[in-house]
């Protein structure tokens, strides 16, 4: 940032003009360089971002519409869409969208709760705020991989503090059937990234005007009333952008799937898969199949949320203003 | 507060105990998993019956062919190093986001959202690719160039909302005064700046500890395996003793750093993480 300082030098600083987004703009060398510098500024994280995310999910693409299996090297060959139709084909594949939209779905709905009702406790918090707060951070600092160790642990029949619990079979295998490793899985899930939904809500709760809330109380409307006709539509914005981001992010589900189940019993994820087939198998053509598969269904989901529900690009109103 | 009825306190204290029971309970069951010996990991009691450091003295035993040590190290400082890399890429960029003037603006931060959504998983088949050509994989630069192309838009978010409050008047005022550029940059934006930076670099560094995909993909030995992934790895010290306590130890360790950071700076970790989100 050093570098930018000297921009200041030669600008007369008494009657500096002010930067008008709306001002005239005439094209003198003053904003060339104020636009030549912006865009220098910018072009090493644009190029690292487009290195490493454009460029692979090309290559991906490249990679898909061929025979690439690493332990059959000389068998590479141009196969059009065979891949896609080998994984579009599977049951495998159709069995794994289900269980990662049945685990995005119900963690997301629940965190919204769980998170919403947080929010409004931190917000409307007597005291203790901090504590709550510190305490909600901590799932949300730990490392997914330790978190999903610490429930499979608590949860495991043969160590695990869960089964001697009252209302629960001893000998309860809780990975060793479909319905109870999806449980646990969704409830890591859910212990993890509440606090993160629960922060954004917070944030959002903050700014709606209490007058709102003092008026409606002075014209009789009760708590629920208040709650669904004032906080609900007002937070609507930052509800859309942490429902967003939390689908997505729940969409990828992999690191507690792979410490608790790795995908057996049917509790495989499109992530799982996909790394099955390019790690494990080494099948790099049906894996990148697989890749890009996923990255068409987390766009269409991103495409949902930004169309259907009006979700507002975070920072898109700041150029505005 | 002082209206407040003894029966609200007393629900909020009842609340409060239940939120930090459930936010703690699993890591308090990790570290009690930890102390225990091998004869009474398997008793399911909250409070250990005999307790033992061994869980965390065999981790470390041999030195850097330790299970815990060498990836500890890697953890560390591959963290630091895209922390290091994507909070001054992403400074620049939020520099000129917040205080220049030129186009395309919006689609950079347009590509920065687009990126945060990204499945990683999509790019690790090439990438893996990529790598063992380029001979990046299993080392340092082949974990930290993912890390920190994906801890950028974060970081881009947090900067440029914070960069946006800062009051860059001050910077010319100061050189009215007197103050050259550089003194002015300094002793001015600098301070004002430095706790939206440090906030951005706690969440880049939280994110990079955090990974597990891109670590067990690119890595194939302790070379530059992070602890998550040397984690899922572990292996008891025969086939007959189950590593439970090792793990539970191992867990713990990479977890203290994270809840010091977080009574540390918790009131910038909330900042930074809803700055991004909600101002827009």
């Amino acid at each position: 940032m050093s570098t930018s300082a000297p921009t200041q030098v030669g600008e007369p600083a008494v009657s500096a003009p002010r930067r008008g987004r709306g001002g005239p703009r005439q094209t003198s060398d003053r904003t060339k360089a104020e636009r030549k510098l912006g865009l220098m500024l910018c072009a090493p994280a644009i190029v690292v971002m487009l290195l490493v995310t454009v460029y692979p999910i090309l290559y991906a693409i490249v990679l898909s519409v061929q025979k690439v299996d690493l332990r059959f090297p000389n068998e590479s060959g141009f196969v059009g869409l065979h891949n896609y139709g080998a994984v579009l084909s599977s049951p495998l594949w159709w069995q794994d969208v289900g269980n990662t939209a049945f685990v995005t779905v119900i963690s997301v709905v629940v965190e919204l709760i769980l998170g919403m009702i947080l929010a409004l406790v931190m917000h409307r918090a007597l005291f203790g705020r901090g504590l709550i707060r510190t305490s909600v951070l901590i799932p949300y600092g730990i490392v997914t991989v330790v978190a999903a160790f610490a429930w499979f642990f608590a949860f495991d029949p043969s160590s695990g503090f869960v089964n001697s619990l009252p209302f629960i079979a001893d000998d309860k295998a809780w990975f060793g059937e479909r319905g109870s490793a999806f449980t646990v899985i969704i409830l890591t899930e859910i212990w993890k990234t509440t606090p993160f939904m629960a922060l954004l809500l917070l944030a959002g709760l903050a700014t709606i005007d209490e007058g709102l809330y003092e008026a409606a109380k002075v014209d009789g409307a009760n708590a629920w009333q208040r709650f669904y006709k004032i906080t609900l539509p007002l937070l609507k914005p930052a509800l859309l952008v942490a429902l967003l981001f939390r689908t997505l992010d729940a969409f990828r589900v992999f690191d507690s799937i792979f410490v608790m189940t790795r995908g057996s019993q049917d509790t495989e994820s499109v992530s799982i898969l996909g790394y099955n087939q390019l790690i494990s198998r080494l099948n790099l053509g049906l894996g990148s199949a697989v890749s890009v598969l996923i990255f068409i269904l987390v766009l269409a989901i991103a495409f949902l949320f930004v169309r259907g529900f009006g979700t507002a690009t975070p920072g898109s109103q700041g150029e505005k203003r | 507060m002082k209206g407040d009825s003894p029966r609200a306190r007393a629900g909020w204290t009842a609340a409060i105990i239940v939120v930090m029971f459930y936010a703690l309970i699993p890591v308090l069951w990790l570290v009690s998993l930890s102390l225990k010996t091998p004869a009474t990991v398997s008793d399911r009691k909250f409070i250990p019956q005999s307790t033992t450091f061994d869980n965390y003295t065999t981790l470390f035993s041999g030195g850097l062919d330790s299970p815990l040590l060498r990836p500890l190290i890697n953890s560390v400082l591959i963290a630091l190093i895209a922390t290091v890399i994507a909070v001054t890429l992403a400074s620049f960029t939020a520099y000129a986001i917040a205080r220049l003037d030129f186009p395309g603006k919006t689609v950079i931060l347009a590509g920065a959202l687009a990126i945060a959504m990204f499945p990683p998983i999509s790019v690790v088949g090439p990438l893996f690719d990529m790598w063992r050509a380029l001979g990046l994989y299993d080392t340092y630069p082949g974990l930290i160039i993912p890390y920190l192309t994906f801890a950028l838009p974060l970081a881009i978010y947090t900067l440029v909302a914070f960069f946006r409050e800062i009051p860059w008047e001050l910077e010319q005022a100061a050189q009215v005064d007197g103050a050259t550029p550089w003194q002015a940059f300094r002793k001015v934006i600098l301070p004002l700046a430095a706790p939206g930076v440090f906030t951005a670099a706690i969440l880049v560094f939280i994110f990079a500890w955090n990974d597990f995909v891109f670590a067990i993909t690119l890595t194939s030995s302790d070379r530059a395996r992070t602890v998550p992934a040397a984690l899922a790895f572990f292996t008891g010290e025969s086939q007959f003793t189950a590593p439970t306590g090792n793990i539970a130890a191992a867990a713990v360790l990479v977890t203290i750093p994270i809840i010091v950071f977080v009574l540390i700076f918790q009131r910038r970790i909330v900042a930074g993480l809803t700055a991004g989100a909600v101002k827009g």
